[in-house]
């Protein structure tokens, strides 16, 4: 059969929606018979996603929390005060702590005090996905970091194992601090799991980009690494690019123009 | 065998109550954690995991108590372990009993903790821990049980007890290493990041087990009556000397690493251990409590005038017990956090109700001691049993 399960439950979800039904639906669910038509539109065709931010076309620190803010919103990120309990997706660091390798007091000052975008790596190597022990964090074939928060256990092994602090735990209930109205299309979550970015796979499934690269005015740049005409190779072709902790292994998936 | 549990003297009971208190509190404050989440202990993004981890990560270490028996024992026919071997064995029962719950009390949904069965992942050293833990859990079970029921009826044990005895030798070894593994293969956190971190998780491990074993067995032997005897005692006590000893010796080796190497991310964790990092110093005093008294203890059970004198060597074990709970129950874990992966330092210190659980936890490992002595020394003293070697 050409499709794995959650192709299968997403067909089949879509199929109901539209009283697709019984017979029907397994005749045209059947092996092979809807390949045709489920092709995938451009932007879900990719076999290695990566991100470039050309830090050199945010203006200021407004256009960064534009980003931040469009993330927020699309998969209802709650704004929990306090540094013990935040959630974070996609936020604002400073130089000496997105890069404490590269970090010496003569960077310019230019560098020195500018803040810089960091989310999860979503790292060809990842070592959250490593230690997990329910898969719920796992690795898709297109490179993509996944989290599944309804099987999460909440064991936290996977934040011990991040390398870059990218993910959030949920230590209390956060739907308490969502403010109305929340986004319908995204689920809100319960306490006890991990969250993280993943990329927008939501949107890059309906052929749309990442809330954040949209809202980016392009200074975040998306696409596919295995694809030598993308505008991402292009990107690293043409500059100079850093990636967070390169000693570790875990080789990122977002490359930093700066 | 079980129904020697239920009758005792009123001492017995009173402490039994005295456990149930804090047992009833600690289900309580659980209660209220299941309810709001884990927001009510100090964890937080930074510090994700603290007291219960580390508690757990301590008691895989109590567990050895018995191995340190075990080996001797039964591999090296030494005879003077004989009548204590079944102490050590109950003793790891509690304490992996004590280690499984504070992993359960960690979890942010410990309604889905069958999820580590219903998907295998055997690239997660989590799935080998529930492996191994739950395994030695069952071997100790297992083992301990029969000797002392075949005992009690004055027979030799069945002979697959044999097997089991021999397996549950490197399986003791396997709880160490496992656990080690969680915090030694993660990278960008450089105070785990250690290939001594198995051997120090057993030297520690050597010490602290048979360290609270000896204590025991001179409480045993002053409240029912029953005498592990000296030999063994003092035999113990030359393991947890060179144990001890050894354990200092490993962490003297990661200070040489990091120090002269001079590499500040493997120096970090170490500062803020001794002398606190950018002005956060909430684990010096500990620190050097545990150093002073683990040095100290050590000197006492090695001077044969101090360590001849049982008084002194029992305060001894509980020195090495008390220095090497402040370092893997308390410390290792939380400096694994500090500095965070983006060098800041964020502290932690767990909050009332993190305690009181943890009490609740410990508490019921030391019921589930109390029962499982309570009916070891009563089958020992049973004038109708008899020791079959």
């Amino acid at each position: 059969m050409g499709l794995n399960r959650r192709d299968f439950l997403k067909i089949a979800g879509v199929s109901s929606l539209f009283g697709l039904g019984g017979k029907l639906a397994w005749e045209v669910l059947g092996p092979g018979a809807l390949e045709a038509s489920t092709k995938p539109a451009p932007l879900t065709a990719a076999k290695h996603w990566a991100m470039v931010i050309d830090t050199r076309k945010f203006k200021s620190e407004a256009d960064m929390q534009k980003c931040i803010d469009a993330c927020n919103k699309a998969h209802n990120v709650p704004q929990i005060p306090g540094a013990k309990e935040e959630i974070k997706w996609i936020w604002l660091e400073k130089y000496g702590h997105v890069f404490p390798d590269d970090e010496h007091q003569y960077v310019s000052e230019a560098v020195e005090h500018k803040r810089f975008l960091t989310f999860c790596n979503h790292c060809t190597n990842p070592p959250c996905v490593r230690v997990c022990p329910t898969q719920a964090t796992f690795k898709r074939a297109d490179g993509i970091v996944m989290m599944d928060m309804h099987r999460c256990i909440g064991c936290r092994f996977c934040m011990a194992g991040c390398p870059y602090g990218s993910r959030s735990f949920n230590w209390g209930d956060p739907r308490r601090y969502l403010k109305e109205p929340t986004n319908p299309e995204y689920p809100t979550r319960s306490k006890g799991v991990v969250e993280k970015c993943t990329f927008c796979e939501e949107r890059l499934a309906k052929g749309l980009h990442p809330a954040c690269v949209e809202a980016s005015n392009g200074a975040l740049i998306f696409g596919d690494l295995a694809n030598p005409n993308s505008e991402v190779r292009k990107l690293l072709k043409e500059n100079y690019s850093i990636r967070r902790k390169p000693g570790l292994g875990t080789a990122p998936n977002l490359f930093y123009l700066v | 065998m079980i129904e020697k549990a239920l009758t005792g003297s009123k001492g017995y009971y009173t402490w039994l109550g005295f456990l149930g208190i804090f047992i009833l509190t600690g289900v309580g404050c659980y209660l209220y954690q299941f309810n709001e989440g884990l927001r009510i202990t100090g964890l937080s993004r930074d510090v994700s995991w603290g007291f219960y981890i580390a508690q757990f990560t301590f008691l895989v270490g109590v567990a050895a108590s018995a191995v340190m028996l075990v080996l001797p024992y039964y591999l090296h026919d030494v005879k003077a372990f004989g009548k204590i071997t079944i102490l050590g064995e109950f003793l790891a029962i509690a304490s992996v009993t004590m280690c499984i719950l504070f992993i359960f009390v960690d979890l942010g949904n410990p309604v889905r903790i069958l999820n580590v069965m219903m998907y295998p992942t055997p690239n997660s050293i989590l799935f080998w821990d529930m492996i191994v833990l739950n395994g030695y859990l069952f071997l100790n079970i297992f083992i301990g049980w029969n000797v002392l029921a075949a005992e009690r009826k004055a027979v030799a044990p069945p002979k697959w007890v044999k097997p089991l005895i021999y397996i549950s030798i490197p399986w003791a070894v396997s709880i160490h290493t496992v656990t080690a593994f969680l915090y030694a293969g993660l990278p960008g956190r450089h105070f785990w990041l250690t290939a001594i971190m198995a051997v120090r998780f057993l030297g520690s491990a050597f010490a602290a087990g048979p360290a609270l074993l000896v204590i025991l067995a001179l409480i045993v032997r002053r409240t029912t009556g029953f005498d592990a005897g000296n030999e063994a005692i003092k035999k113990l006590i030359n393991i947890i000397t060179y144990a001890m000893l050894a354990s200092i010796f490993f962490v003297i080796l990661e200070i040489f690493t990091a120090f002269y190497s001079n590499i500040p991310s493997h120096k970090h964790a170490l500062q803020y251990l001794f002398w606190g990092l950018e002005g956060h110093n909430k684990y010096t005093t500990w620190t050097w409590i545990s150093v002073v008294v683990g040095i100290l203890s050590a000197l006492l059970l090695l001077l044969p005038w101090t360590r001849n004198k049982i008084g002194i060597a029992a305060v001894a074990c509980a020195g090495v017990f008390a220095s090497l709970w402040i370092e893997k129950g308390l410390t290792l874990v939380v400096t694994g956090f500090i500095p965070n992966p983006l060098e800041q330092v964020v502290e932690y210190a767990p909050t009332l109700p993190e305690i009181l659980i943890g009490l609740g936890v410990w508490a019921t490992g030391f019921l589930v001691l109390t029962l499982l002595y309570k009916i070891a020394t009563d089958v020992k003293l049973d004038p109708n049993s008899a020791h079959v070697h």
